[in-house]
């Protein structure tokens, strides 16, 4: 017979159509509106899985998010580890299996999407049960920007479990709706409060096409938030308390309720408040007998629990000392209500014992702009909850600025309350089964133990016995774990506290939190204006910060090396050219712009012609190099800078911060042009012909068109600038034209340069060509330990300008020591390639290193292998030998000046 | 055992009221507090110790790490003390008797970028010189030691190999914790809990005591050792450090099958993560900018460290964060450590470990307790002076190759 | 993800702004004049107080302007 206890009516499960699902190997039925739990319970299977430590047999515990026992796998349509029974909605072709202790990550590709959302509202309503309903309804009504969020499939909290008012719930989540300000996320569970009322809620979305996103999550920021979360029903610890068929009483009502299904047929509720009787009410008129109510307020005990796959009998001892033997199938407890204030401690809040509650509750004294209605309050009254929540709506919708109005709340009639116990353990049995973290099987006994160590922190104990730290993060176990300690202690559970809580609420998956933000979206790629030409010529790509550049142009069989060495030959010995777009480009304009770059660079900038170019090096103000680039004097006020490519964004930022915080009498402004300018290098002593025939209006003489000077002209008729500076010791151009020309222009150059073998060339080749000619890279020869002294630069040390960022620091004891580590060449036995990142020792079984190698490369103009190194007092060591460290053994090298390629610079001019 | 207890000892350590002096007090029951007054015991036998701890014993940076051990810095003076700490974890569980839980199961640096690489080798011949195990993988062979992380090169940031450090793992922080409190209790430190330092009492430029809300307690020597919160301790003296204290967050995912076989760090991506016992994957967060004491940072970071994560490791889709938490971690300028003489006589300072702190816990315990029984710092840390940020000789790991955790 | 008020733009998040330290910390006037130990304090000693600090901020992802406000370092509330 299918679903053996479902009862035949009531519920909101829809009896029309059926699920087919796999549990544990078995085949099994449900309905749309179940869970997984009530799916299995309907079925009644109870035991769902095993105590981690223990092995011993475990059920459904809970009927929502705080379940501590049924963690169950997911193996189909796609592996999900560990999701709780009663928060996994039911649908047709599940496969799941019960878990002890471990899940399973799935070892494909996972196939879902992912997706982040953004709101911004005046009032965020945490909880759609009636607290949370009366609250947007209120807030609502003065036309306010309301977010409701709810992590069931339907608004109602508690009323789904108590079956009450469905109908005023129904007619509020239908007005909700309608209303165009509100917005009402179910299937939504608010999992973290941030600063300043920043909540994150995750959305789960099932059913719908593998294209569209499965998870999203919600990044809320709110005027005003009312937390409406309600409260979670916390268990006794009792010998016996974890066999399958033990349940909370609330629990089990919603079962009945909600799902139309009997938890078994026969129980015993164990109390020490009023809403198990409730419970025991409800499920009698569903047809379960109610073997007895044992409220413990009236003198009532338990003293075993017979059964191990579920439970068989419950002996309790009756007021009147007698003990009796019920056979049962289902053990309904409620040790109290504690009210969910996981996010209100979040938020910054603290939770204090209440000791008429028997439960900590939120102090009502939060900094963030939010109020606590209704069960999370610790108001367990119906009618409470209704009017709390309506009034913190109209306070949220004042805030905003607006008038709430006036709302009908359900008219409710409730029996007066009798106090609930505070109530832990209860005695008799073995304490090493009486559980107080189900998940993590810690017991009375562990707790016992771990206050006997002398640990007296209620956080030590946790540690110790892993209590509270599972799934669940202990939201049935916290406060009874508290409780237990603090009378293992003797002290009051006030004065001990609960553990913290920490997001999320409840587990969110790691991709969920990764939304989109996934492999070319994890970081944008920048790439010029000539990417597509690269790609298609067969270039090999290097990540230079954000930028994607060219690295070398292998043909038809060539490896790295006989690529870069080509492309070497041809800049040194015909013509080449590169894209060096990428570069930094930063406008500096205003009649203080001189004084500005003076105060930044290490040398003169401010004796620049217009019309000139110069290099330049800017150090941080401890001395040591921060970026180097050429700047280029347009006009009196007017420069335009180049930086490094990956430091392009924080030299300009470097700017802004200096003008804006320390000398904002300068009248400069800066202006990032990188992506305006599309630049390409023409490098090579061919260079010179082909410029001359793209650019007919160039005087392009040596003479006629200096080294480090600019000339505005026309180049394959397009506006360009060129720049007669070099970054290889060749003669060089480096021609700019708007990012919109660079393929015009690249061809044009491939065109006219054809006949000479024009030979486009990436950033290995000029990495090769610089080194020969001893120029460092920013970020390869140093390390944020070098100054530019140490780097050789010191030409480019003004001794004339009164100050400059850096100058201070280049007297400090350490940084004026000529024992530094400074940059010099090295020459290996001839075919040995040093690796870079060699260390250098003055012998070969020296452990104590000099510095190390910065750069490495066979060369083809020296026909030999070389190396840029930082070595301690590296210039006094020219001329002698060191010992170089391989992957395996030493190997010697010679010392020598950091220029190795052409030091008399005669090849500059062509 | 999934899951499975280690067996803790029954007897951990006394809960005395404070003396009313003692020969050494240590500011901070954190793992560096802890392991400093067993040293001293130990080492020194300086037995009339107190360590002063304003909450639970650990409960700060300690109960709050991701655990990873590994001594693969670059320069000469971290690795030193990061060597003799690592030294000293391959004998703690027998020195200390308790089961610290401490694996090495290796410590994968990814490179992501050509200079990530050039970096990386030089770490490796660096780190070979100064006799650590260290060795540079390439894609194929990272994988090797980690099947599960994704070497396709078509992702954005690619894995170009990676430094492997074999003697490097992790162990379970807790236990450590109390494994010292446990050693130096049995040796006559008193362990003083709930005992907040609210000034320090100095006559004549030298410290003879602290005040906190136990009352006034008398001191000959009074070691710092407060992690996020040595600004405010040190402003107490007078004395300005250069530190800022900033979140660090970091989280947990529930317990999952054995996946994850090693340590995995990346720098560039921004990720470090390893497996615990339990099952779980630990995962390290980045620094959040602004200074906070607030033991929480903020949210995108957590987003953007899980996007870090799904790129490395694909198959983590769908593992779940259980908790995210954050610590307090003083940071120095050149992300190295302070650790040596105050310009106060007896007043001595161990701070600026950023997140480094844990892995160098036996090793700084040893020099500290060196230091502060000698008056004069041990070899190994005499580097990390607070004199180098006038002289400049910084041994900035930040502009360096290793990563910084 | 705290709310950060620029007075240019207004209230936006912590993600569109770079954090700048102690505030009001000038470029000393003639560094030449200062000892090595007075430079290191400018060079590398800010405060870092629990409570109250005055700090700068540039909206980095907005206007561009750097600006200060006093923010609890404890709770993140901005006081001023």
């Amino acid at each position: 017979m299918s679903q053996p206890f479902r009862t035949a009516s009531g519920g909101l499960v829809d009896r029309g159509r059926a699920l087919a699902f796999l549990f544990d190997g078995r085949e099994y039925e449900g309905h749309p509106g179940d869970t997984l739990a009530s799916a299995l319970l309907a079925n009644g299977v109870h035991r769902v899985s095993s105590g981690i430590r223990t092995g011993r047999p475990r059920g459904i515990f809970a009927a929502g998010v705080e379940e501590p026992n049924a963690l169950v796998q997911i193996e189909e349509p796609f592996p999900e580890p560990m999701l709780t029974a009663t928060t996994v909605e039911l649908y047709d072709g599940l496969v799941a299996r019960g878990l002890r202790g471990q899940g399973r990550l799935a070892a494909d590709p996972d196939p879902g999407r992912y997706d982040g959302m953004y709101a911004h509202c005046d009032v965020l309503v945490i909880g759609a049960g009636p607290a949370g309903l009366a609250a947007a309804m209120v807030a609502a009504s003065s036309g306010a920007r309301v977010v409701v969020v709810d992590d069931q499939i339907r608004a109602g909290g508690s009323l789904l479990g108590t079956g009450e008012h469905l109908v005023w719930v129904d007619r509020v989540t239908a007005e909700l709706e309608a209303a165009p300000e509100v917005r009402l996320l179910t299937r939504t569970t608010a999992f973290g409060y941030y600063d300043d009322n920043y909540v994150v809620a995750v959305q789960r979305r099932p059913g719908l096409p593998e294209h569209r996103a499965r998870e999203r999550v919600w990044r809320i920021r709110a005027r005003r938030v009312v937390l409406a979360t309600g409260a979670h029903e916390r268990s006794l610890a009792f010998a016996g308390n974890d066999r399958p068929g033990v349940m909370l009483a609330g629990a089990a009502r919603t079962y009945v309720n909600r799902y139309g299904v009997l938890p078994g047929r026969r129980a015993v509720v164990l109390t020490g408040n009023d809403s198990a009787h409730d419970a025991a009410r409800d499920l009698a008129a569903a047809g379960v007998e109610i073997a007895a109510v044992a409220d413990l307020r009236d003198g009532w005990a338990i003293t075993g629990v017979a059964g191990t796959e579920r439970v068989e009998a419950v002996t309790l001892r009756a007021p009147d000392g007698i003990e009796r033997r019920l056979e049962a199938d289902l053990l309904l407890v409620s040790g109290g209500w504690n009210p969910v204030g996981a996010l209100y401690s979040q938020a910054g809040g603290r939770l204090v014992f209440d000791p008429g509650l028997a439960a900590f509750r939120p102090d009502g004294n939060c900094r963030q702009a939010l109020e606590v209605a209704g069960a999370a309050a610790g108001s367990y009254k119906l009618g409470v909850c209704l009017a709390e929540g309506a009034a913190a709506g109209k306070r949220a919708a004042e805030a905003a600025g607006l008038v709430a109005g006036e709302i009908v709340l359900p008219a409710v009639t409730e029996p007066e309350v009798t106090p609930p116990l505070a109530v832990w353990t209860l005695p008799g049995g073995d304490p090493a089964t009486a559980f107080v973290d189900l998940q993590r099987d810690v017991t009375v006994a562990d707790l016992t133990r771990a206050t006997g160590t002398g640990m007296r922190s209620a956080e030590h104990v946790k540690r110790y016995t892993t209590a509270g730290t599972a799934h669940d993060q202990g939201k049935t176990s916290g406060a009874l774990t508290s409780g237990v300690i603090a009378e293992l202690l003797g002290v009051e559970v006030g004065a001990l506290g609960v553990t913290t809580f920490r997001p999320p609420f409840t587990p969110v998956s790691f991709a969920a939190l990764a939304g989109r933000n996934r492999g070319m979206r994890f970081d944008p790629v920048r790439v010029t204006a000539l990417h597509a030409w690269h790609e298609a010529n067969g270039a090999l790509f290097e990540n230079v910060g954000q930028w994607r550049r060219p690295w070398y142009y292998p043909r038809e069989g060539e490896d790295m090396a006989a690529a870069v060495l080509r492309e070497c030959w041809a800049a040194r010995e015909g013509v080449a050219m590169m894209d060096a777009s990428t570069l930094g480009k930063i406008d500096v304009r205003g009649p203080d712009a001189a004084v500005f770059l003076d105060r930044l660079y290490t040398n003169m900038i401010s004796t620049l012609a217009p019309g000139a170019i110069r290099y330049g090096v800017m150090c941080r103000p401890d001395g040591m190099v921060f970026d180097d680039g050429t700047v280029i004097r347009l006009a009196e006020d007017r420069f335009l800078v180049t930086t490094t490519t990956g430091n392009a964004a924080a030299v300009l930022d470097w700017m802004e911060e200096w003008l804006q915080t320390e000398w904002p009498e300068l009248r400069v402004h800066c202006t990032s042009v990188t992506e305006q300018w599309a630049t390409v290098a023409l490098v090579g002593p061919d260079s010179r012909r082909v410029l001359a025939t793209l650019a007919p209006a160039l005087d392009v003489s040596r003479e006629g068109f200096p080294f480090m000077t600019w000339r505005d002209t026309e180049v394959a008729g397009l506006e360009a600038r060129v720049c007669r500076i070099s970054f290889s010791g060749e003669l060089a151009y480096e021609i700019n034209v708007s990012w919109w020309d660079a393929v015009t222009l690249w061809e044009a150059l491939l065109a006219a340069g054809a006949p000479l073998g024009i030979t486009p060339y990436g950033t290995e080749t000029m990495h090769v060509l610089r080194a020969e000619k001893g120029y460092p890279i920013i970020g390869q020869d140093t390390d944020g330990t070098v100054t530019p002294h140490d780097l050789g630069l010191s030409w480019a040390v003004s001794r004339k300008k009164a100050d400059f960022l850096g100058r201070r620091s280049f007297s400090r004891t350490d940084t004026a020591r000529p024992d530094r580590k400074q940059l010099v060449g090295l020459l290996p036995d001839a075919g040995t390639l040093l690796p870079e990142g060699s260390h250098l020792l003055t012998g070969p079984d020296e452990t104590a290193a000099l510095g190390h190698v910065t750069s490495s490369y066979h060369s083809a103009a020296l026909g030999r292998t070389f190396a840029l190194a930082l070595v301690r007092g590296g210039r006094g060591l020219i001329g002698q030998t060191l010992w170089a460290t391989l992957d395996d053994g030493v190997t010697p090298v010679a010392v020598t000046g950091s220029v190795l390629y052409d030091p008399e610079g005669t090849r500059r001019d062509g | 055992m999934a899951g499975g207890l280690v067996d803790h000892p029954d007897r951990l350590w006394r809960n005395p009221e404070p003396a009313a002096a003692y020969d050494v007090i240590v500011v901070g029951g954190g793992g560096h507090g802890l392991a400093t007054a067993y040293y001293l015991a130990k080492n020194h036998g300086i037995t009339n110790v107190a360590v002063l701890e304003k909450g639970w014993l650990a409960g700060g940076n300690m109960a709050r790490n991701t655990t990873i051990i590994r001594s693969n810095y670059l320069w000469d003076e971290s690795a030193g003390i990061y060597e003799h700490s690592l030294k000293l974890w391959e004998g703690l569980e027998q020195e200390l008797d308790y089961p610290i839980l401490f694996s090495q199961r290796g410590v994968l640096n990814l490179a992501h970028s050509l200079q990530d690489v050039r970096d990386s080798v030089r770490r490796v011949h660096a780190n070979r010189l100064n006799g650590i195990d260290a060795e540079w993988l390439d894609p194929a062979q990272v994988r090797e030691i980690c099947p599960i992380i994704n070497i396709s090169p078509d992702v954005r940031y690619p894995v170009h190999g990676a430094t492997y450090q074999p003697r490097a793992g992790i162990a379970k922080h807790d236990h450590v914790a109390w494994a010292y409190a446990r050693a130096a209790d049995a040796l006559g430190v008193d362990l003083i809990q709930d005992c907040e330092v609210t000034g320090l009492q100095i006559s004549g430029g030298r410290v003879t005591g602290v005040h906190t809300t136990r009352g006034t307690i008398g001191a000959g020597r009074v070691a710092l050792s407060a992690a996020g919160h040595t600004s405010v301790v040190a402003r107490m003296a007078g004395i300005d450090l250069p530190l800022q204290s900033h979140p660090l967050q970091a989280l947990v995912s529930e317990l999952l099958e054995p996946v994850h076989p090693t340590v995995v760090m990346s720098n560039a991506v921004h990720v470090y993560v390893s497996q615990a016992h339990k099952g779980e994957l630990v995962m390290g967060a980045g620094i959040d900018t602004w200074n906070g004491y607030g033991q929480r940072g903020a949210f995108h970071i957590i987003e953007r460290q899980m996007a870090a994560a799904l790129e490395l490791f694909p198959f983590f889709a769908r593992a779940h964060v259980l908790r995210t938490w954050g610590g307090i971690v003083d940071v120095t300028p050149d992300a190295s450590p302070i650790v040596g003489l105050s310009e106060v006589d007896g007043l001595f300072l161990n701070c600026g470990w950023g997140t480094g702190g844990f892995k160098a816990t036996p090793g700084v315990g040893w020099c500290y307790a060196h230091t502060v029984a000698h008056g004069e710092p041990h070899p190994l840390n005499a580097p990390f002076s607070l004199e180098r940020f006038v002289t400049g000789a910084l041994v900035d790991e930040h502009g360096a190759a290793a990563v910084a955790h | 993800m705290m709310l950060i008020p620029c007075p240019w733009c207004g209230p936006r998040d912590e993600s569109e702004f770079h954090y700048g330290g102690q505030a009001g910390v000038a470029y000393p006037a003639e560094p030449d004049a200062l000892s090595d130990s007075e430079w290191a304090k400018y060079l590398f000693f800010r405060e870092n107080p629990k409570g109250p600090f005055r700090e700068r901020w540039s909206h980095s992802a907005g206007c561009r302007r750097w600006f200060s406000l006093v923010r609890d370092t404890v709770t993140n509330e901005v006081l001023r």
